[in-house]
């Protein structure tokens, strides 16, 4: 409950700050907000309590609050990366509460064992997601992506909502624990509301058959919400997909795998054959990112604790991987408002030590061995062929080729391509110059030393 | 009270939920697709009060979750208000044809 009730101190925070009298300069309060979420990442690794609370519908354990500090983490490394933006921003304390409550909304679904409070901070994640993605309110792409965001969140919750209305009327509990001792494939309604419940799902981690509203969304939001939309709330509701399906619908694991086969294999295609013909750079990391949740699921097919460890530990490398690449998309559109692959052909020329990064977090996001991102999918893959489905790691082998294919002719553009006007040389003011050294550290680290996935494979038992 | 069958609720159920689908996917005008995902919203309602009355009736959990659905649906719309109307600010239109300029 620590974690919660720190992050909603730092809502009220910055609501007296935002209604007091004294006009706060701009990089006034973005430095004390940053100080303020490094706090918050920090406690959360101290004093980790562990129980129930409010009647068994809240848990706590170590392996939660891990989940949170990650999420804590990526927060912050957004916060860093969006100073450039939102220095020309007068509206800085509204765009750090509603991320702060997304983020609360986030820890609550993590923790819920019950329906009740999982919906509760599922809604709370995702309405004011749809605020920040229209923050750029007087650009037109802004309000569209917003619109198609709250439409299509509003209708995935609806269906969401309906398939957890017909499993109270299976099971009639809403305690995960309860529900999880009734559950048997013979009984269709139990089937039919599962198969709701993971439509709403796949809106929220965009799986293929519900992916179309994420490349406009990300394309059109700010690139601080398209970072946060990609790896923070994505994150999460994977999170909770893996324990959900692991502990609650065990009983449906017959049918559920053969859905996760189809939908995971449909994912991985759809996703890299469009990341293919991409030409913005937003567009063409929200496709990759269809992609990597095609690989995550595999993971998730697996159905053992390797499972669950890989996934959450692909997910840390994720956080890292994709908001390096974030972060230096988000230098050079707050800089010069480009954002196409084409604007990046000789970035080399003009900014060395970015282009690295980027090249870095693109390798890792490929899966190209010194990188975290390489471990991450082996652990994925080796937890999905523990089932002994080895058509699916085929599959999946194949599609990490052609992802290679769009990961590096991004490389390519930087490296070798000609430009007559490349991009400028950019300065980078200080924060963002931390976030990057935390993701390139982190995405080598993580992949050199073996420690991260045996702590999570430890904290599962 | 009782002697009406659950099925012929659960059938209006399922038929409002349907109506609010069919809504969201025929219609152009943004205030109508608002419309018809609180009519998918309200089915839900429904499934939960009568689930509660008929089949679980020692327990409260379906009306209180009832509660918090309405409440939720009402923070949806204000959002989803204020998102349609800086839409009209910039398109001139609340007609979703009008807002696709991303596309593929």
């Amino acid at each position: 409950m620590k974690q919660e009730l720190l992050v909603t101190a730092i809502i009220f925070l910055l609501l007296f700050i935002k209604l007091s009298t004294k006009e706060w300069k701009v990089e006034t309060s973005l430095t004390v907000i940053n100080i303020l979420l490094f706090l918050n990442l920090v406690s959360g690794f101290f004093y980790i309590r562990t129980g129930t609370l409010f009647g068994d519908m809240f848990r706590t354990s170590e392996l939660l609050a891990f989940e949170k500090n990650i999420l804590n983490l990526g927060t912050f490394i957004i916060s860093l990366q969006s100073y450039s933006w939102l220095k020309q921003h007068k509206h800085v304390p509204e765009f750090f509460m509603l991320m702060l409550c997304t983020l609360l909304g986030m820890f609550f679904m993590l923790s819920s064992n019950n329906l009740l409070m999982f919906y509760l901070g599922l809604e709370l994640s995702s309405i004011p997601l749809a605020a920040m993605a229209n923050f750029d309110l007087e650009k037109r792409h802004s309000s569209e992506a917003a619109m198609k965001y709250i439409m299509s969140s509003a209708f995935s919750s609806g269906l969401l909502l309906f398939g957890i209305s017909m499993l109270y009327g299976a099971t009639g509990t809403l305690n995960f624990d309860e529900i999880a001792g009734q559950l048997t494939t013979q009984n269709s309604l139990q089937v039919f509301s599962f198969i709701l419940l993971l439509a709403g799902f796949g809106f929220k981690i965009s799986a293929v058959p519900f992916h179309l509203w994420t490349a406009d969304v990300y394309e059109g939001s700010p690139v601080a919400v398209t970072s946060y939309l990609s790896v923070i709330s994505k994150g999460s509701v994977l999170f909770v997909l893996v324990s959900v399906l692991y502990n609650v619908f065990r009983g449906l694991d017959a049918s559920w795998y053969k859905m996760l086969f189809l939908i995971s294999v449909l994912t991985m295609v759809i996703g890299n054959l469009f990341a293919l013909r991409q030409q913005n750079m937003k567009r063409f990391l929200a496709f990759s990112s269809i992609a990597q949740v095609g690989f995550i699921l595999i993971g998730i097919t697996g159905e053992s604790i390797e499972g669950s460890a890989s996934v959450i530990f692909f997910i840390m490398v994720y956080v890292f991987s994709n908001l390096a690449a974030f972060g230096v998309i988000s230098l050079v559109s707050a800089a010069t408002g480009r954002e196409g692959v084409d604007d990046y052909k000789g970035f080399y020329k003009t900014n060395p030590l970015l282009s690295w990064i980027l090249a870095i977090a693109l390798f890792s996001l490929a899966g190209v061995p010194p990188t975290a991102g390489f471990f991450g999918k082996f652990f994925l893959l080796l937890a999905g062929a523990g089932k002994g489905n080895y058509w699916l790691i085929t599959i999946a082998a194949l599609n990490m080729v052609v992802s290679l294919y769009y990961y590096l002719r991004v490389v390519k553009a930087i490296f070798m391509d000609d430009n007559e006007s490349p991009v400028e040389k950019i300065h980078a003011p200080l924060s963002p110059k931390i976030a990057m050294l935390v993701c390139t550290a982190g995405i080598i680290l993580t992949g050199l030393m073996s420690g991260a996935y045996n702590y999570i494979h430890s904290l599962l038992k | 009270m009782s002697d009406i069958p659950v099925s012929n609720i659960l059938f209006v159920s399922i038929a409002l939920f349907f109506i609010g689908m069919y809504g969201l996917f025929t219609r152009r005008n943004l205030i109508t697709m608002l419309m018809s995902i609180e009519l998918i919203l309200n089915s839900v309602n429904i499934n939960f009060v009568v689930f509660n009355k008929y089949l679980y009736p020692e327990k409260l959990d379906g009306i209180f979750f009832t509660i918090f659905i309405i409440a939720i649906a009402a923070a949806e719309a204000a959002i989803a208000i204020a998102i349609i109307i800086n839409l009209y600010r910039s398109h001139r239109s609340i007609d979703v044809e009008d807002a696709s300029e991303m596309k593929y």
